[in-house]
This record gives structure tokens, C-alpha cells and sequence, in this order.
């Protein structure tokens, strides 16, 4: 009978195609930490995504007085009307591929969400999204970040961003990888990576050294995985794309066993002030073939992947002059995975009637985004000191997931 | 060849002292109190005040004297600038135009109905002037038919196998296919040819003909890129070194973030205007400065904020903005455990109401609008600031707050981090202190306190600190003594490294402390950039190629200095 850590350890000696194991797994193997890791995957729609014309609140009236042009028609009015989840919301159509995943309870809706500062400001927003602290620009890392257990004992992949820069929400004193593609990761020069990697080796700095050494497993592991071509699982078929390639490389990284823990991409283009119809059933096709296309992909490994969404803000509950919409508050989230309680629409409702919108123009805020994203750090990934995650916040669970 | 002889040289020393330095660092731990040598000396003044020595520069000290030459550096106007970058930087025309001046000049597509309604005149450059007629061209193309114009068509102004030349041919076989064309329809053919043709043109492209290219690419960007490739230019071919060292840091202390809105046409001058002349002056002058900028008013949003009125508020109306007084307080000026309170925050907030910005899109400029100011009473940090005031309230903010202990400390504290260590001994930062609360906030006086104290010249100093993403590029390029024609790619490899210039998001600035800079994709991609460039694969950059260069370069002992 192979053991998980037998497995683990012959398949990652095996990758490296070296004499010794690499330096984290020889950790993580002394530890004891032999299961399959817990994987929080964080998706940010950039932007402002119209939360409201992609959880349509069909049942609600006066949703349809508000929008005359862009309303997404009720359910049952033809091709191009909502589909249905609960009697009350819809999906918008261009989400189709996501309903089957809502029924065999793996997606749940949290509406009426996102962050209590009051900002119309994209920058700000994100910014405060991300450091996971609402209304205080200082604050350095990010929540993402904060949220990895500590412990050195881990995969130099154990956080990854698909992108140029690392985001704000990873950025922080625990190691974490921006990784444009997996194919870029690596030094071209044979002889110069030989001669580096002994460079590093022995040089006196105990920091430089042990950064190099993590490089150059992260490397090695990476042209591992590399030499495998990648076909995506269940025939799943990513979207073309940077988002879809984003998720397909995610993807290829958690079945490939190389300690990911928590990725992040993101995805652009939501702010639709004029003309929104047409370009956001167009992105909401691109966005929601990618996730399910990760979905089928996964297969079993969504048994241990919980992936969340999130966008800065919503847009407002009228459209504007220009058929689109403008900077607004709440929002809603999606949480997608094997270890969810889905199937069904968390958050209060706090309807559009105009007395019930903030501020006389949005849907208001009845869910703090950190009660989702505290309870998926606390509950999925198991660390439980949510105090330095979310500083001066007490995140309430919705019991999105099992405890 | 002297700059071969230095990489060789760097190299070596890194094989043959890793081991060697290990095993003294066991016995000896480096000490703060132990001086180094007098070699040491000058290769650590080079290290930590300059972007890293070039081949000769040593010598160089040497014979001025250590001590005339920081002396020298700490009064930049008595050093002749560079002639060459003096030439480099004129074609980077954006670097000297007024904030107004930007923005007529690299219009955003958002700028163009204000063009067409005659609220922005065209700019009296011709080649500026052809691509804002395109601009509008487009723009009214799309008013009066409600669509995107077509797709580039390159059909009617190049023949076929002009066009094959242009997009498969060789850098120089592209470029003398293009010049081949008639001036009078090059610019034409530049608007509508696709990216990745103008892309391979730029880099064979001579500097005038590049112009042309940014600003098809688009005019805002030009803006961004001229900062990013001066920033880098100077850093590389400044005289005045220090100086550039400490715009470099004061910038970073007073953080704005170029790509939020209005920013884009306001950070050239507030580097230039604001930050570099002040960085061996007053405390109190710089923070003044800053404080009234457009580019700081706009990017912490104090434009906005007006007086709370309780008995008019309604919703979704503009009121008080605590974002600007809790950044003074716990980045500019008193770090975030000098002593204040989140009450302190907003009465410092009140006392800024009214510091605004006229018509911030068009690069506007600072003034104090006493209607939008809160004239109540304040106290700020136990000092009571009487009712009925104006732009005053927040001036004697200013003055409480740059000469508070706190700030000395915070201050010398941070300049200890950049020059001396990433953990630099108390005594010296107390020093620094002194020094800053007995001159009134003189920063040169401050600096020298530094520059004399044993500490600065002492073992645990030499060689300690991991360089920032634009000190390692920079002083690989220093070091090889690259000729650098643009700085385009060099940009982009210290944004790869993870120090976007001017696109810090955050108020708090890159770090000062080297440690934050070690991380598996950063030093990745140090010791490919080091390849590439021994090897003259960096776009721009030209260099004596040798591969024992870019091992020297992406070396541990290179990064740190």
C-alpha cells in the first residue's frame, strides 16, 4: 500500500529529477503535513463588476423600473432572459454554464456584499479590498498574504499570482510568486542556472541563500511540470484569454502537486458606464466559460479548492443616460467548490425600493466581504488567527462551509 | 578593457570570499564600532550615495579626496551636470513642460471632446499636433456614424512588399524600408501600422522617429514613459548623484501614485519642482511643498474634502476627508507610533479643508478655497488652533508636526535604514535626531551627522543592504559602463523586479529595508536581467559582451552593496 507521503515524495523526487528531495518538502514531510493542502483560489473582477445584471433580481419590481434598457429579462422571456436559481434571483445567460455546478450545490451566491467603505473610487476600493482593511490606505500587505499559516516549511509555489506584478492582496512578509507564465519561469542560459545555483548556494547571506535556494526548487518544479504538456481534465475547454489561461495554469499547478495553497488572478474591463449590454454579455461569457471550464477541469481536486470572487464595488441600481451604469456599493460574490454549502443565495436582501438603497442610488451593503473571505481563511484553509488577517474586524460566518 | 577588468574582478572576490567571509562571520560577528578599510571606504561612499560605481570612479575619489567629494555631493549645484545626459534627456521634451503643458501636449482619449469644444488648444508641435488631429478624427468619426472606425488599413500608403519588409524583416531592414518612404506620409503610415511592427521599428529607430512612434502609441503614456526612462537615465548618468539618491527617497517617502487619475499629468512636476530642489533643505520647506501640490492633493484626496455641515448634509454629498491628515501624521511626518489619535486625524483633516486644486484634469493648480474650509476651532496634539482661521490652520499643522521629536526620529530613523542598515544601531538615529531638532530640520546637516558617525564606515554597514530593483539595474549598467540610447526596457525590468517606478499604489512607498527585495520571482529574474545584459540582449543598452559579466551580475554579492 502506497502512503500518501510515499507518494508524495517519490512523485516530487521524480519532478525534480534530482538526488535530494526539495528543501520545503523535506519539511513539510518532517512536519507530518503529509495530507492534500487546502486551496483557496481568489478571483478580483477589476472594474466594478454590475453585480446586479449578473445576480438579476428578477422577482424584484422595481429592478425592472430602474433598469428600462438594461434589465436582464425575467426567466422564461426567451434567449436572452435570466435563468433562474431560486424563484427570486437569476443568473444572467451568458452564465449558463455555471447553473449546473449552483444545482449539484458546489456554487453559492452571497449578494448584497463587498466592502462598508464608502468609496466610489476604483483605486481606493482595491486597494482596500485587497489589504483587507476597509478605509486605512497604510496598511502594507495584503490580506491574501496574511492569510498563509506561517510556517517556512512550505512550497516556494505555495502562493502564486498569474500576472506581471504580484497584487497588492499577496504582497507581505510571507514568500509569494507573480508568475506571468509557467513557461517564463526559468533561467535560458544551462550554464549560467548551473553556476547561479552554486553562487547561491554558498554565499554567506543566510537570506540570499535560502531565497536562492527556494528559486531554484521553484524552477525545478516548474520545468517539471513543464515537461508534462498539459491537457485539461474532462475535456474542459478554457476560454481564450488571459483569464482563461490564468485558471488553466492554475489548474495545471494544483494537479501537478506543487504545494499551491492559495492563487490569484484577475480579470478586467467590468466598469461599463455606456452601452453595457452587449460588452458585459460578451465578458460574462468569457468569465463564466473559464469557470466552469476550471471547474470540470478540477474534477476531484475540487475537494479540497474552494474559489471566491470578488470586484471592488457594485454600480448603481438605475442605469444612467448612456445605457450603462455608474460607480456604486454592494455587489455580490460567488464561492465555487466541492467544499461548499451551495446551491443556494446567502446575504440579506435588502431590496431596491428607493428608501431601501444607499444613499438613494445603490443597492446597499448587508454582508462585509471579510465575513466570506474570514470564514474561508478560518474554516477551509484552518487558520484560525483571523485577528491579523482581518485587523480590527470580527469576520461573522454565513456557514458558506463546513466548519 | 577596465570594465571587464572590474566584472572579472567582482566575480572573483565572490568565489573566493563566500566561503572565506562564512567562516569569519562565525567568529566575528560584524560590529558597528569596527571600521573598515580605507579602500572600503570609498567603495562604500560609492555603494550607498551613488547608483554604484562605474570603472574609474574609485580612482576618481581617490584623487578628489573622500572628504571633497561628499562634500561635493551633499551641494549638487556645485557639480557640473553630466553633458551627456543633459543630451540624453532632450528628447525626453515632457520631462520640462508645466503640468498644463502635459496635458495639451499628450491629450488622454478622454481629453479629446474638450480638444473639439476648443477647451484644449492643439499644440503648436507639429508632429503632437498631427496625432491629436488623428485623435479627434477618430472621435468625431465615431460621433457622427456611432461606430469604431475601421481597422488600420496600410493598403493605399505602402506596397505589399514594403509591408513585408516592415512587419518580418530586420531591425535595420524595417527601419530603411520606413525611411524609404516619403516624409510627408511617414506620419500617416505610422497610425495605422499595427503594434507589434511599430515595436520592432522603435528599437532599430533613431530618437526623433521613436517620438513619433510613443505618441502613436499613445500620447498619455509618453508622459509616463519619459519620467520612468529620465528617472533611470539620471540614475545612470547623473553627476550629481546623491541627489538622485535622495530625490529617489524623498519621492518615495512622499509617495504619489501616477496612475490615479489626474496624477498622470501631475508627478513630473512634483518631482522636479517639489521634491528635487528640496532634498538637501528644510524639512518644514519640503513637507510645505508637498503638501500644497497638486499631485499630493489630488492622489490623498484632500482636494475634496470640505467642512462637514451636520445641519446640510445629505446623501452622497462631499464632506470632511481624513485620507491626506492620517497619511501627514503617520507617513510624513510622526510614524505611525508618534503619539497621535484617530481625534488628532480628523482635526488635522479639518484644518486642510480648503487646500484644493483648480480644475485638476487640466493640471491645475494649488489654491486654498476658504468656502470649503472649516473655520471652527481646532486642537491638534494638545495645541489649541483658534476659530475664524483660513490657509493657516493648516501651515501651523505643518509647523507643529516638522518640528515634533517624533519626526526627528521617524525621519532619521528611515534615513538610517536607506544609508547605513536595514537595522541601523539606536545611537546613530539618535544622533541624526539631535542634529535634526537643533538645525530646525536641516536635511544636509542631518546627512552629514550620518556621513561623519562611525557607524556609516563600520563593518556591520559595509556591504549589508540588498539593493532596490532600480540600484541593482542601474548599477549593472553602471558597472559594465553600458551605453545606454533609451532606458525603455530597463524600465520594464525594474518593473519585472517589482518596483514599478512612480507606481507605488500604496502611500507607504517601496521599502527602505533590503530584506523586502528577496523573493524567488525577483531574484530570478536579477540573474536573467544580468544575462541579458552581459550579453547585449537588453533593447537600448549597449555593452561589452562577456557571459562571465552576467554571472557577476546576478551574483549574490552584486545584489547587495
Amino acid at each position: 500500500m502506497t502512503t500518501r507521503r510515499v507518494f508524495l515524495r517519490n512523485s516530487a523526487l521524480a519532478m525534480v529529477g534530482v538526488g535530494s528531495a526539495p528543501l520545503w518538502l523535506e519539511r513539510t514531510l518532517q512536519a507530518g503535513e503529509v495530507g492534500r493542502k487546502k486551496i483557496l483560489v481568489a478571483i478580483f473582477q477589476r472594474g466594478a463588476a454590475d453585480g446586479l445584471n449578473i445576480v438579476v433580481p428578477h422577482g424584484e419590481k422595481a429592478y425592472y423600473d430602474l433598469r428600462p434598457t438594461i434589465a436582464i429579462p425575467r426567466p422564461g422571456s426567451g434567449t436572452e432572459a435570466a435563468v433562474d436559481l431560486d424563484g427570486f434571483f437569476g443568473l444572467h445567460p451568458s452564465l449558463a454554464p455555471l447553473v449546473p455546478i449552483f444545482r449539484q450545490g458546489s456554487l453559492a451566491v452571497v449578494n448584497a456584499v463587498g466592502s462598508p467603505d464608502p468609496t466610489r473610487s476604483h483605486f481606493d476600493a482595491q486597494d482596500y479590498m485587497e489589504s483587507g482593511t476597509p478605509g486605512r490606505k497604510a496598511t502594507a500587505d495584503g490580506w491574501m498574504n496574511r492569510a498563509l499559516p506561517g510556517a517556512r516549511e512550505a512550497s516556494p509555489l505555495r502562493a502564486l499570482s498569474l500576472g506581471p506584478v504580484l497584487p497588492r492582496a499577496m504582497r507581505g512578509p510571507h514568500p509569494a510568486l507573480a508568475l506571468q507564465n509557467v513557461a517564463d519561469f526559468q533561467i535560458r542560459n544551462a550554464d549560467a542556472a548551473r553556476e547561479f545555483e552554486e553562487l547561491y548556494g554558498s554565499t554567506a547571506d543566510p537570506a540570499l541563500r535560502s531565497a536562492g535556494r527556494e528559486t531554484f526548487e521553484a524552477v525545478a518544479m516548474l520545468e517539471a511540470v513543464r515537461r508534462q504538456p498539459y491537457q485539461p481534465g474532462a475535456g474542459a475547454e478554457y476560454p481564450r484569454g488571459r483569464f482563461g489561461e490564468s485558471l488553466r495554469q492554475i489548474a495545471q499547478l494544483i494537479k501537478a502537486d506543487v504545494g499551491v495553497e492559495l492563487a490569484f488572478a484577475d480579470v478586467g474591463g467590468w466598469d461599463h458606464h455606456v452601452n453595457e449590454s452587449a460588452q458585459l454579455t460578451n465578458l460574462l461569457r468569457e468569465y463564466g466559460q473559464a469557470l466552469s471550464a476550471f471547474w470540470s477541469d478540477m474534477g476531484d481536486r475540487m475537494d479540497d479548492v474552494v474559489l471566491v470572487t470578488m470586484s471592488e464595488f457594485g454600480r448603481t441600481a438605475h442605469e444612467n443616460g448612456n445605457r450603462g451604469t455608474d460607480h456604486g456599493h454592494a455587489n455580490c460574490m460567488f464561492v465555487m467548490g466541492r467544499p461548499v454549502r451551495g446551491g443556494k443565495l446567502y446575504g440579506r436582501w435588502p431590496g431596491l425600493e428607493r428608501p431601501q438603497l444607499y444613499e438613494n442610488r445603490d443597492l446597499a451593503l448587508t454582508t462585509d466581504f471579510r465575513d466570506v473571505l474570514g470564514e474561508l481563511v478560518a474554516r477551509h484553509l484552518g487558520n484560525p488567527s483571523l485577528r491579523d488577517v482581518f485587523p480590527g474586524y470580527e469576520p461573522k460566518f454565513m456557514g458558506l462551509v463546513g466548519a | 578593457m577596465c570594465c571587464r577588468a572590474l566584472a572579472s574582478l567582482l566575480f572573483l572576490t565572490v568565489l573566493a570570499e563566500a566561503p572565506a567571509l562564512a567562516k569569519k562571520k562565525a567568529v566575528e560577528p560584524p560590529s558597528f564600532q569596527k571600521e573598515i578599510s580605507k579602500q572600503s571606504r570609498i567603495d562604500q561612499a560609492l555603494n550607498r550615495l551613488t547608483f554604484g560605481p562605474r570603472p574609474g570612479d574609485a580612482a576618481r575619489v581617490q584623487s578628489t579626496g573622500l572628504k571633497k567629494w561628499i562634500d561635493l555631493q551633499l551641494h549638487p549645484n556645485r557639480i557640473p551636470e553630466n553633458p551627456l545626459l543633459v543630451e540624453k534627456l532632450k528628447t525626453l521634451d515632457s520631462l520640462s513642460m508645466s503640468s498644463q503643458e502635459l496635458v495639451r501636449n499628450y491629450p488622454a482619449p478622454q481629453m479629446v471632446r474638450q480638444i473639439v469644444n476648443g477647451g484644449i488648444p492643439f499644440p503648436s508641435d507639429p508632429d503632437k499636433r498631427m496625432m491629436i488631429q488623428k485623435m479627434v478624427a477618430r472621435f468625431e468619426r465615431r460621433q457622427q456614424t456611432g461606430q469604431e472606425p475601421p481597422a488600420p488599413d496600410t493598403s493605399g500608403l505602402l506596397t505589399r512588399d514594403q509591408m513585408k519588409i516592415l512587419r518580418t524583416g530586420a531591425p535595420q531592414q524595417r527601419l530603411a524600408a520606413f525611411e524609404a518612404i516619403p516624409p510627408d506620409k511617414q506620419n500617416e503610415v505610422i497610425t495605422e501600422l499595427p503594434a507589434d511592427v511599430l515595436q520592432a521599428l522603435y528599437v532599430a529607430a533613431p530618437p526623433e522617429l521613436r517620438r513619433k512612434f510613443e505618441l502613436a502609441a499613445g500620447p498619455p503614456q509618453v508622459v509616463a514613459r519619459d519620467l520612468a526612462e529620465g528617472k533611470l537615465l539620471r540614475a545612470i548618468y547623473g553627476n550629481r548623484q546623491l541627489e538622485e539618491v535622495l530625490t529617489d527617497f524623498w519621492f518615495n517617502h512622499f509617495n504619489v501614485y501616477l496612475d490615479k487619475g489626474a496624477d498622470r499629468y501631475l508627478v513630473t512636476a512634483y518631482e522636479r519642482d517639489v521634491i528635487r530642489p528640496r532634498v538637501l533643505g528644510k524639512f518644514r520647506d519640503l513637507l510645505e511643498a508637498t503638501a500644497k501640490s497638486p499631485a499630493m492633493l489630488f492622489y490623498l484626496d484632500n482636494w475634496q474634502s470640505v467642512a462637514d455641515r451636520p445641519d446640510r448634509a445629505r446623501a452622497g454629498r462631499r464632506g470632511l476627508n481624513e485620507n491626506y491628515g492620517r497619511e501627514l501624521l503617520e507617513l510624513h511626518t510622526l510614524g505611525v507610533d508618534g503619539g497621535y489619535t484617530q481625534k488628532d486625524v480628523t482635526e488635522v483633516a479639518r484644518c486642510f479643508t480648503g487646500w484644493t486644486i483648480r480644475q485638476p484634469q487640466m493640471g491645475g493648480e494649488f489654491f486654498f478655497n476658504p468656502k470649503a474650509h472649516d473655520a471652527g476651532e481646532k486642537t491638534v496634539l494638545g495645541v489649541k488652533i483658534r476659530a475664524g482661521g483660513g490657509i493657516e490652520d493648516g501651515e501651523k499643522v505643518l509647523d507643529l508636526v516638522s518640528r515634533s521629536p517624533a519626526t526627528a526620529q521617524f525621519i532619521s530613523q528611515k534615513l538610517a535604514v536607506r544609508f547605513v542598515a536595514d537595522d541601523p544601531p539606536g545611537s546613530l538615529v539618535e544622533r541624526m535626531t539631535q542634529t535634526f531638532l537643533k538645525t530646525d530640520g536641516d536635511l544636509r546637516a542631518v546627512m552629514k551627522t550620518m556621513l561623519d558617525s562611525k557607524e556609516f564606515w563600520s563593518s556591520a554597514a559595509y556591504r549589508v543592504k540588498v539593493k532596490s530593483p532600480l540600484e541593482l539595474v542601474a548599477s549593472a549598467v553602471r558597472a559594465v559602463n553600458g551605453d545606454v540610447d533609451f532606458a525603455f526596457a530597463l524600465n520594464n525590468q525594474v518593473t519585472q523586479l517589482g518596483e514599478p517606478l512612480y507606481r507605488k499604489q500604496e502611500p507607504t512607498g517601496y521599502s527602505n529595508s533590503g530584506k523586502e527585495w528577496i523573493n524567488s520571482a525577483g531574484l530570478l529574474a536579477r540573474m536573467n536581467f544580468a544575462i541579458n545584459l552581459a550579453n547585449n540582449r537588453m533593447p537600448g543598452v549597449k555593452v561589452e559582451a562577456n557571459p562571465a559579466e552576467g554571472l557577476a551580475l546576478g551574483a549574490p554579492e552584486f545584489q547587495k552593496h
